[in-house]
């Protein structure tokens, strides 16, 4: 058995087990942090079949973001996963359809690249065997592709803007804090001596 | 090594002169938007006129450049085309900007985002007017959608406002699934995104019916855009739910953009198909004639009537397309043109229409006694909408003289009966606004008329008017070329 083969059961091994134990654990916090073993996991088979940006953009993103949104989240709401989990059952059937597709799916998409390996060779944007997979991201998208990426950088900031027209609202009369204003009073503006006659008030 | 396919034609500023009318749209956005947001006061008015000089500066820099071509490793295209109708598009943005200039407060727009989105939307027309590939199709698509459906709801307190952009967003989203799912089943068949080798690649192979698949979802997607019958659902209630001057807007520009990409996607990819998408743009044609002209004679709502109207136009300007010949297209580009001109000059109308204690009129009965109290903008009106039905020496009837000669030259006599009678009914409908402005009795006072709804009105009405012994020739001889890059 080769060392490689040998990682990639262990870490298949895992992923599978801690993605079980995603859907079977009674602590929802519990579930996500299985979720982080699953998502490391996955990004060691990909670090093993040679796409090591994917990895690490998989870690970046997906545990340094995203799972820990997850985990925010069930922290704050008060979710009760118990009742959650007590139809499982019944769904269990349609549960094993969907997987059953999506497995053929695969099998579909994989088999292809058995059957007629040749179709790697006829893309767009051959894969080329010489440079790293970061470097040629890079190539495709800030030289091949600049426009596109641009563009896309454009959709993204009329989204951002459109968010904050939609939502943001300026309530006249809230107090805020204004730290220049605070330091820049002097003790003339802050204080007013008052002689207050013995017997009243102010 | 850097291989061929990996490095970028682009290697110095000044071989970026294509693309330096989109450069210039989207840097000015940028640095309009810093500036605006740094500047305590909100200013929206000024950021809406640095806005207006910005579209004709880009207006200018597309028309005096003399640089054409394939750009960004194909992905971009700037031809003859794409300049007149970039042209008509950024025309389009200005003025309608410029009618909005006065009304932002009460519609409640007067925000320095409103002018920002038209930018970013206008600068997402231009690259899909330009685009050579179906990527950069879809990317400027969504820009300017996303763009028109924040603007569309920006009145967020109204609720016809909100719903108007929350109806448009999701069959937007619809529109552009099947658009997607469309150029994903073209690519898959033909193995390339790029329009022009689309033909190519289709010309090398039998006619596969999962690539007329893909078409069919293609144009099915662009159609959504341009609204067109049967994807028209969404134009009546966003028309009327959205604040007029977004209305304007939404009318004239991104119509026009999307009947750019209609044109081109038809004539340059699926050009050895055309038996294939002619009988498409025919149904079309005739669905959105024939609904239009009967569904607007029972609306009271202008706006609503507006937007069936524009339905229509959209089916007389698919008559020319569905010929598939130089001259169709032709007819097209004239017809856009002429439309963009009508709509902008309708809603400068409208848009001037209120009562002296500043309530909007939107209803048809409510025009009674303008040509009384308002003889200037009733004219006007009255011009425009015998330009809309058609009757000549008005500018509409060249328009649709152009498409109808189109048609009939390629033996399409059914559509282009079928064309005349349906705008025969839809002159009812014209018809009865005329007759309410001039033959009914006043029923509220009118508001004075700001000077730049003056300008915009007088200038439109001039031109539609004496369009042919005026603009008609110049604007006939650039459809011309226009088209003529396509073929």
């Amino acid at each position: 058995m080769t060392l490689p083969l040998f990682f990639f059961y262990i870490f298949s091994a895992i992923a599978v087990a801690s993605a079980l134990m995603v859907i079977a654990s009674r602590n929802p916090v519990h579930s996500v942090l299985f979720l982080i073993l699953t998502f490391v996991n996955a990004a060691g088979l990909f670090m093993l079949a040679g796409a090591e940006f994917l990895a690490l953009i998989l870690i970046v993103v997906y545990v340094g973001a995203v799972a820990v949104l997850f985990l925010f989240v069930t922290m704050m709401l008060d979710v009760d996963f118990a009742s959650l989990k007590q139809g499982m059952l019944q769904y269990a059937p349609i549960g094993v359809v969907v997987g059953a597709i999506m497995l053929i799916e695969l099998l579909l998409v994989g088999g292809s690249y058995v059957l007629a390996p040749e179709v790697a060779s006829q893309a767009v944007v051959p894969i080329d065997a010489g440079i790293d997979n970061t470097r040629a991201l890079g190539q495709l998208l800030y030289t091949r592709y600049v426009f596109l990426f641009q563009g896309a950088g454009a959709v993204l900031l009329v989204a951002m803007i459109g968010a904050i027209v939609l939502t943001l609202r300026h309530k006249s009369g809230v107090k805020r804090q204004d730290i220049f204003k605070q330091s820049n009073r002097t003790r003339a503006q802050a204080t007013e001596l008052v002689k207050v006659k013995s017997g009243q008030g102010l | 090594m850097q291989s061929a396919i990996t490095s970028s034609d682009v290697s110095s500023f000044a071989s970026l002169a294509p693309a330096y009318p989109e450069l210039l749209l989207a840097a000015g956005a940028l640095v309009l938007l810093l500036v605006a947001l740094f500047w305590k006061n909100n200013r929206a008015g000024v950021i809406a006129s640095a806005a207006i000089v910005l579209l004709v500066a880009a207006l200018a820099v597309l028309l005096f450049q003399p640089a054409g071509g394939i750009l960004f490793n194909g992905v971009f295209i700037v031809d003859g085309f794409a300049r007149y109708m970039k042209a008509l598009v950024l025309g389009g943005a200005a003025l309608s900007v410029l009618i909005s200039l006065n009304s932002g407060r009460e519609h409640g727009i007067d925000k320095f985002e409103y002018a920002i989105l038209i930018l970013l939307a206008t600068l997402g027309m231009m690259i899909m007017v330009s685009s050579n590939d179906l990527m950069t199709l879809y990317i400027g698509l969504e820009l300017q959608s996303l763009a028109l459906y924040v603007v569309a709801a920006m009145k967020r307190d109204d609720r016809r406002a909100t719903e108007a952009g929350l109806k448009y967003f999701v069959l937007g989203a619809l529109s552009s699934g099947m658009l997607l799912y469309g150029a994903s089943l073209v690519y898959g068949f033909t193995g390339t995104t790029q329009l022009d080798r689309i033909v190519a690649a289709i010309a090398l192979d039998t006619r596969s019916i999962g690539l007329v698949f893909g078409m069919v979802f293609l144009l099915a997607g662009i159609a959504f855009k341009i609204s067109a019958v049967p994807f028209h659902m969404w134009t009546p209630d966003v028309y009327e739910g959205a604040p007029t001057p977004v209305t304007a807007f939404l009318a004239a520009a991104p119509k026009v953009a999307a009947m750019a990409l209609f044109i081109r996607v038809t004539t340059v990819s699926f050009g050895s198909l055309t038996h294939d998408w002619q009988q498409i743009v025919i149904f079309l044609s005739i669905a959105s004639m024939v609904l239009a002209a009967f569904a607007a004679i029972g609306q009271n709502n202008l706006k609503r009537l507006l937007a069936y109207s524009s339905i229509g136009h959209v089916g007389f300007a698919l008559v020319g397309l569905s010929s598939g010949t130089q001259v169709g297209v032709e007819g097209v580009a004239i017809y856009m043109a002429i439309y963009v001109a009508m709509t902008v000059g309708i809603f400068a109308c409208v848009l001037s229409l209120r009562t002296a204690d500043g309530t909007l009129i939107e209803s048809v009965s409510e025009l009674g006694g303008l040509a009384q109290k308002r003889p200037f903008v009733a004219a006007t009106m009255a011009i425009l909408m015998f330009s809309l039905i058609g009757l000549p020496p008005l500018a509409g009837f060249f328009a649709k003289w152009q498409v109808f000669l189109a048609a009939i030259e390629q033996n399409l006599f059914l559509l282009a009966v079928i064309g005349v009678l349906a705008s025969a009914v839809s002159a009812f409908y014209y018809l009865r606004i005329v007759k309410v402005m001039y033959f009914d009795e006043p029923t509220a006072e009118f508001a004075r008329v700001p000077a730049e709804l003056n300008v915009v009105m007088a200038g439109i009405g001039f031109l539609v008017v004496t369009y042919f012994v005026t603009v008609g020739s110049p604007l006939t001889a650039a459809a011309h070329s226009a088209a003529g890059s396509l073929f």
